[in-house]
């Protein structure tokens, strides 16, 4: 009744392609950006700000990037949490070697970093595919991981090996380090992610987008109508660098504030793979959703003995977690391989029919 | 500049020249360790062979057999009846993943089931440490840790039984899968699934029998891995050991994980003790993938994985 297109004619070729061509959904995605801007910073409290939603916005930046590399470009990688440290990394350098720079052009740099790490690291893809290239890209995250914790120069020579974010403003209000507050760091996130969204959306749905998935789906005959494997694949790294490399500097120095190499580790790829697989790959709105879920799940289960009124000690609870975590997974991808973004596109053919289904 | 080259490509080799029985040493050294990835990299192929599934959670599994064989152990069974009450456990565990993960993500592409099985991995970790307890235990199978020499060559005697184990598994395995008859139909479905399917051989026993193989072989990993250095769940972690293994030596390839231990446990040490403190130590946890990579620049499919043949 209320979701409906009936009325709204496409005249022109730019409204046939518009990102969202139903005004409701333009609407309802206008109103959901501007509510995330405004609501969050006046209602909520440090502690969902910090424990939540900015976590959830700095993963789904870096899962956007994978997707786009994985799930688009069909290339998989388990190298993310070396490109992400990466960004972390020369941002720190760069903004302790130059303090005036603006913070947000230091974000942008160190994405630029991680994208010609990302490129040098894609070139092996040239040549090999599927599950090697998977392994092969364990390479870069193991070591660049090594390089950063044996090279003192990166951490300044700290002696705990560990990277501090500085004190930086924009427009006046300091957004990160120690004495920034989480609504501005918040904002903050949220506008890098929501840029980059728009950017990632109208690059999948151009002329780059359409030749990564002609590679994706089959490589020799994307060749053959004159797609260029050698650009096409590591652009696709490249880009999807720069993204998880502004996700890095983000996590540093938005979330954690001080980090080691600790914080990029393997896991950290495995997560962000599962965010992209769980959402649904070849889908910028799966990375989101997948984002949120992997972000809540353990918070979720972590509260959940405590509301029921179980008492069980930490270890135990830890198993159980872990247990959970991977059962859940498995279940989901068992019910819906294509991820959750599916599930959103089903529910919404169910709207658009509701309450009159025949 | 000529100093470094110097450093780099003369000094390691005037070392190896000048202490033969040192290198020697390292040499074995890095042979006993391939054996011990081959061990796990087997695991690996054989589910990949025979299921298309890059099984991520084989070093759970290598984790969870050596739990189970020490918390049988611990509570007082004898070890024959510990050792084949494990075997029982790693069928019902390959039963299980049959039943409840593969069956239902048939037919769904690689990457899902690879998925899967971090999931799995994860589900098992969890489940291991909570029947069996966290700490670490110490797996005590009769052979003493201690080195004897041969000729001024220091040889370790629970290195040498494990490269002996890893030698009769992988003749038994051959042998199984050569001459009896489940062997024969375990190649069949490697070679060609719908093929098999279409003259008869069950695909859904083959999984759980190839799985029930790679529990036992994990046994086998266990037992070795957890006698060395005591079962904990680091244990798990010589997973991403065996993947720059499994890499070299392709993924469809028995002697490929074989071969491709020993190139990788032998260029590891020799790497590690020669050119290691030239860039600060602690390489091992990349050189092994370095390593895989240079060779699969060369070789795409590994060195004895199936040639990939390219069609439109």
């Amino acid at each position: 009744m209320i979701y409906r297109e009936a009325g709204q004619f496409k005249t022109s070729y730019a409204s046939d392609q518009a990102v969202f061509p139903i005004v409701q959904d333009r609407v309802f995605v206008l109103a959901a950006v501007v509510a995330a801007f405004v609501v969050p910073p006046l209602i909520a409290g440090d502690y969902w700000l910090q424990a939540i939603l900015i976590p959830f916005l700095i993963y789904a930046l870096a899962a956007i990037g994978l997707n786009l590399l994985t799930g688009y470009a069909g290339q998989l990688s388990l190298g993310t949490g070396g490109f992400m440290a990466v960004g972390a990394y020369s941002a720190f350098k760069l903004t302790t070697a130059f303090p005036q720079l603006s913070i947000i052009a230091v974000f942008l740099l160190s994405g630029l970093a991680a994208a010609a790490i990302g490129l040098l690291f894609g070139i092996p893809s040239l040549r090999i595919k599927g599950f090697y290239l998977a392994v092969a890209t364990l390479a870069a995250q193991f070591f660049l991981i090594w390089l950063f914790n044996k090279v003192a120069w990166f951490t300044n020579y700290a002696s705990s090996g560990t990277i501090t974010a500085p004190d930086r403003t924009v427009l006046g209000v300091t957004v990160t380090g120690p004495n920034a507050p989480a609504a501005a760091r918040y904002v903050m996130a949220l506008a890098f992610v929501a840029v980059f969204a728009l950017v990632a959306k109208n690059l999948v749905r151009g002329r780059i987008g359409r030749s990564w998935m002609a590679i994706r789906d089959r490589d020799i005959a994307a060749e053959i109508i004159g797609v260029r494997p050698l650009r096409t694949k590591l652009l696709a790294f490249g880009i999807s660098s720069f993204y998880c490399g502004v996700a890095g500097a983000e996590l540093v120095f938005l979330y954690l504030g001080s980090a080691e190499t600790l914080a990029f580790d393997i896991n950290q790829s495995f997560l962000v793979l599962f965010m992209v697989i769980i959402g649904g790959l070849g889908s910028i709105l799966g990375s989101w959703l997948g984002a949120a879920f992997i972000i809540l799940l353990p918070i979720f289960l972590t509260r959940l003995p405590h509301s029921l009124g179980l008492t069980m000690s930490v270890a135990l609870q830890k198993q159980i977690e872990l247990m959970i975590f991977g059962g859940l997974i498995l279940f989901f991808l068992i019910v819906e391989p294509h991820g959750l973004a599916r599930l959103w596109q089903i529910g919404k053919e169910k709207l658009r029919l509701w309450p009159f289904p025949h | 500049m000529s100093d470094l080259l110097y450093m780099v490509l003369v000094a390691p080799f005037k070392d190896m020249a000048g202490a033969p029985a040192f290198l020697v040493e390292v040499l074995i050294g890095g042979v006993f360790a391939g054996l011990m990835y081959s061990l796990v990299a087997l695991g690996f192929v054989l589910i990949y062979k025979a299921s298309g599934v890059f099984n991520f959670a084989q070093g759970v599994m290598v984790l969870f057999a050596a739990l189970t064989l020490v918390g049988l152990l611990e509570r007082g069974a004898p070890v024959v009846v510990a050792l084949a009450l494990t075997v029982a456990v790693m069928v019902g565990l390959a039963y299980a993943i049959e039943r409840v993960v593969l069956r239902p993500l048939v037919n769904q592409p690689q990457i899902i089931l690879f998925m899967a099985t971090i999931g799995l991995n994860f589900f098992l970790e969890g489940f291991g440490e909570m029947a069996w307890g966290a700490n670490v235990k110490k797996l005590d199978i009769g052979i003493p840790d201690r080195s004897f020499i041969v000729r001024g060559v220091q040889i370790n005697e629970l290195e040498l039984t494990a490269a002996v184990t890893a030698a009769v598994l992988v003749t038994l395995l051959a042998l199984f899968f050569q001459t009896t008859r489940i062997g024969r139909a375990l190649r069949a479905v490697a070679d060609d699934h719908e093929a098999a399917l279409s003259i008869g051989i069950p695909l859904k026993t083959i999984w759980v029998v190839v799985w029930s193989v790679a529990g036992v072989v994990a046994i086998v990993a266990g037992l070795m891995w957890g006698a060395k250095s005591g079962v904990q769940f680091s244990l798990s972690l010589i997973a991403l050991k065996a993947l720059p293994v499994l890499i070299l030596g392709g993924f469809e390839s028995v002697p490929g994980a074989i071969v491709g231990g020993l190139i990788i446990g032998v260029g590891e040490k020799l790497g590690e003790v020669y050119w290691g403190p030239l860039v600060g130590g602690a390489i091992e946890n990349w050189f092994a993938y370095v390593l895989a990579l240079a060779f699969l620049l060369v070789r795409p499919q590994g060195l004895f994985g199936e040639k990939i043949i390219e069609r439109v």
